[in-house]
């Protein structure tokens, strides 16, 4: 053996996918092929329900990553709902039919909230979210100033009504699907990008990241402009299942009730939490449905004692350290080294 | 002149926000969250004085002596119970929690009262008024809520800066470690900041009711207004939080002048002017990031 | 009489191990002074003392009385009192609006806000300014005479000359033996060793959170405190070595 050895080669590979996650991607895969045929399977009146479900699913996603992943408390997202419906409604009065104009609409939507972050941005925690409130509030207001859209109150969506029901039901379904895997898909995506990982750390700790190197307002606003894209896609299959705005129902605040429930339920900061968040609120919905102010109530006291007592939610407190994650978020790293020698 | 009038019934409404803007700063300043059910307090309050009316009669003005203590007490219970275990449970948890109790709030009064607006009425000192001039009148109810209200905000003032409990409450807000340190009961000081926030809040909306008329979902506006005048007043001094109601309440009065529906909008726009040309506050030297 | 006592503590930041077993025990009218480099548990120790920190093995007395768990603003009434590295003055009250709130808890003794400013003589004519507007210096000096408000049995120090000026910093030491003379039993945590040693009648050195090394300053060498405060070599660790 000679004197010098050969330095050790070492080999790192670094695996971005578990098998849980793997499985979970192949299951939904699945899934969502399930649920493009299902219109050939289930009867009108389901369909439509689904449509609903999506509509607050995609509603939880967005506030998710807002808060869940960006840290940031908005009770103002509603905007962006209302906007978007209504945005629906103006291009369908200007001859474009709605499934098209939903794209359009959507991207109206995350185009408005660049500026929109640059006044909301000045405030912070409290305020900041007060302030979300009074930005979806002016919004409000002066869309029930526009009498051509309705004015206060409210208007229908008619350009539908030249297919049948059954028709138009199933296209916005297909569209919901469509706007659901879009915002899992952007969200996923996200999160394993470097726009992710530093929105993280700015959640975890911002002055961190700021010290190493994180440019913490471009981050924060990349968040801010997904969650508002994401909640104006909800607000398109909105009017496209209701076929109709209102400005005091279209910016309801208490739809930021149902994202901070869903959300907080489901697990803030999970992938999976706004999924497990959404299947609860909608099945408390139909259960409470019939029972008027009770119904919030429940809500509104669930949520509070679900923060005191049960603060990383459903899936949140299932897997604590977000191992068993159905997206692959971690870096796995595996190191193999080989040693040579000389005879 | 139309417009001197518009201009002084914004004064006079002003000065009401601002007693509803008090509370918040104060439970901002020593716990760095804002009590979302804030304003829902204060409809929460009128509900309260309404039913005492409604079994015991007579004018609105004694609910006073039983709504405030009340509200005080409210204020030491939800703080020692529910705000001081939120505010352990994370950084967000107490937005989520205050938002959860507004909803739980409005809703159980929506459950039941109904949705139909009610108002305390005073009989005829409701509709008087003074006369100024030809075209000015000031309320006298209107003119006795302002001067109450800023008379509540002196008080508060002298309170925070000559009490032994208002120093600790101003120590606190400044460094809550060293407090501690100095052998400063931290939860009972976040208590009477709440209690205090919840009486005068609770003042506010009995004179707001007596004013106006309330709802369930009154609250959304007040804790709105409340909000903007701190905002535009600036943190950190209580004068600067009564500078923020009355500018807000003269856009609002003055913008119901130019279309009678456009006098919260036009609060709102010169809200986010502030907000966009001096995040800071007209008054404030500190800035809110 | 044996005012502090502590025994067998352990005391944790998360994951991070920051005092090992580490049992000392305190006489009244003792000045104790706690060396070591940074990172070696000196302001652990107080986080201890004052009740900001919950050890998580071990108990801590203080004349006799297990005050283990209690937090840390019912010591003060138990007459412990913290003077905070960093002074952590409230910055918008006064200097005498400082000094009253550290005199919140009405324990029984002789500090009052005269007998403060005739202990700090150079605070007094600045005793309307705000904390925020002070120097250095008079930061520090109301920041102890904040915590004698309280008139504590046992007064912590945490790191006074830190930042501080050394004609400035030998000014506050004048100040902290007279309040030993007057009976109060001070605990003293130091970098700069000078002063320290000036001052204490007993000496504790840590390093990576274990007592090294006590004595009385008058019997320990130098090169015994160098090594106590640098370590020797040998005890050098690595990661997860404990």
């Amino acid at each position: 053996m000679s004197v010098l050895e050969a330095p050790a080669r070492t080999a790192a590979t670094v695996n971005r996918y578990s098998r849980i996650s793997l499985g979970a991607l192949w299951s939904g895969v699945a899934v969502a092929a399930l649920l493009v045929v299902a219109p050939a399977f289930i009867g009108e009146s389901s369909i439509n329900q689904l449509t609903q479900f999506f509509s607050f699913l995609i509603l939880a996603i967005g506030w998710n990553v807002l808060a869940g992943y960006g840290g940031m408390v908005s009770i103002g997202q509603q905007a962006y709902l209302g906007v978007a419906s209504y945005a629906v409604l103006y291009l369908s009065l200007h001859g474009v039919l709605s499934w098209w104009a939903a794209p359009i609409a959507i991207a109206f939507c995350g185009v408005l909230s660049i500026p929109i972050s640059y006044l909301a941005f000045r405030l912070r925690g409290s305020f900041f979210a007060i302030g979300t409130w009074v930005i979806a509030e002016v919004c409000l207001l002066v869309v029930a100033q526009i009498e051509s859209l309705g004015g206060g109150a409210g208007a229908s969506l008619n350009d539908l009504n030249r297919f049948s029901p059954h028709t138009a039901g199933d296209v916005t379904y297909w569209v919901g699907l469509a706007i659901v895997i879009a915002s899992l898909v952007s969200v996923a995506l996200l999160l394993r990008s470097r726009v992710g990982l530093a929105l993280m750390s700015i959640r975890d700790d911002e002055l961190a990241a700021e010290a190493t190197g994180v440019n913490v307002t471009r981050i924060k606003r990349i968040a801010y402009v997904l969650s508002a894209t994401i909640c104006a896609g909800a607000g398109v299959l909105l009017i496209l299942s209701n076929l109709e705005v209102q400005p005091n129902s279209s910016f309801s605040v208490q739809y930021s009730a149902f994202m901070i429930f869903m959300v907080l339920v489901g697990g803030m900061g999970t992938f999976e939490g706004p999924i497990i968040g959404a299947i609860v609120f909608y099945a408390l919905q139909q259960w409470l449905a019939a029972n008027g102010a009770w119904y919030l109530i429940i809500l509104g006291a669930v949520a509070i004692a679900v923060t005191l007592w049960l603060p990383r939610g459903v899936w949140g407190t299932v897997d604590p350290h977000n191992r068993r994650s159905l997206v692959p978020l971690r870096h796995r790293v595996t190191v193999a080294s080989h040693l040579e020698s000389e005879e | 002149m139309v417009w001197t009038n518009a201009v002084v019934q914004g004064l006079l409404l002003g000065g009401l926000y601002a007693l509803f803007s008090v509370g918040l700063s104060l439970m901002f300043g020593v716990m760095r969250f804002v009590n979302l059910a804030h304003g829902d307090f204060s409809v929460l309050a009128a509900y309260a004085a309404y039913v005492l009316v409604e079994h015991a009669g007579g004018t609105p003005l004694w609910t006073f002596a039983a709504v405030i203590p009340l509200a005080a007490a409210v204020g030491f219970v939800l703080q020692r119970f529910i705000l001081d275990r939120a505010l352990a449970a994370g950084d967000l948890s107490p937005l989520l929690v205050t938002f959860g109790l507004s909803i739980v709030i409005q809703s159980a009064l929506q459950q039941g009262f109904g949705a139909n607006n009610l108002s305390l009425f005073l009989g005829p000192l409701s509709y008087q008024s003074w006369k100024i001039t030809n075209t000015l009148y000031l309320g006298r109810l209107e003119v006795i809520v302002f001067v109450v209200a800023v008379a509540l905000i002196s008080g508060l003032q002298l309170f925070l800066a000559r009490t032994q409990p208002g120093r600790l409450l101003r120590a606190t807000a400044d460094n809550p470690r060293a407090a501690a340190l100095s052998g400063v009961n931290p939860r009972r000081v976040r208590a009477l900041a709440t209690a205090i926030a919840l009486a005068t809040v609770a003042i506010g909306g009995l004179f707001l009711a007596m004013r106006t008329s309330f709802t369930p979902t009154s609250g959304s506006n007040d804790l709105i207004f409340a909000f903007e005048a701190v905002i535009i007043g600036g943190l950190g001094s209580l004068w600067g939080t009564l500078l923020g109601g009355l500018i807000l309440g003269v856009a609002q009065t003055v913008g119901s002048q130019i279309n009678p529906a456009d006098g919260v909008l036009a609060g709102h726009l010169v809200f986010l002017a502030v907000l966009a040309y001096r995040p800071q506050g007209i008054l404030s030297q500190r800035s809110l990031a | 009489m044996t005012m502090l006592r502590l025994e067998g503590v352990t005391a944790n930041y998360g994951h991070l191990r920051a005092l090992e077993e580490m049992s000392l025990s305190l006489d009244e009218g003792e000045i104790l002074a706690v060396l070591g480099a940074n990172g070696a548990g000196k302001s652990t120790l107080l986080s201890l003392i004052s009740g900001e920190l919950k050890p998580s093995n071990g108990k801590v007395f203080f004349n006799e009385v297990d005050i283990t768990h209690l937090d840390p603003y019912r010591r003060v009434r138990q007459g412990i009192a913290l003077v905070p590295e960093g002074r952590h003055l409230f910055a918008s009250l006064t200097v005498e609006e400082n000094l009253l709130v550290g005199g919140s808890t009405r324990r029984a003794g002789s500090w009052s806000l005269d007998a403060v400013y005739e202990l700090f003589p150079f605070i007094k004519e600045r005793r309307r300014s705000r904390g925020g507007q002070l120097s250095g210096g008079e930061q520090q000096a109301v920041a102890i005479g904040r915590a004698l408000m309280s008139n504590p049995a046992l007064l912590l120090l945490d790191e006074v000359s830190l930042g501080l000026a050394p004609v400035i910093v030998r000014d506050l030491y004048v100040g902290l033996r007279a309040v030993a003379n007057e009976g109060t039993t001070l605990l003293v945590v130091e970098q700069d060793l000078t002063e320290a040693l000036g001052v204490a009648n007993q000496v504790l050195c840590l390093l990576d959170g274990r007592v090294v090394l006590t004595g009385s300053p008058q019997t320990l060498s130098q090169s015994q405190m160098m090594n106590a405060y640098f370590g020797d070599g040998e005890r050098a660790r690595t990661p997860g070595d404990r």
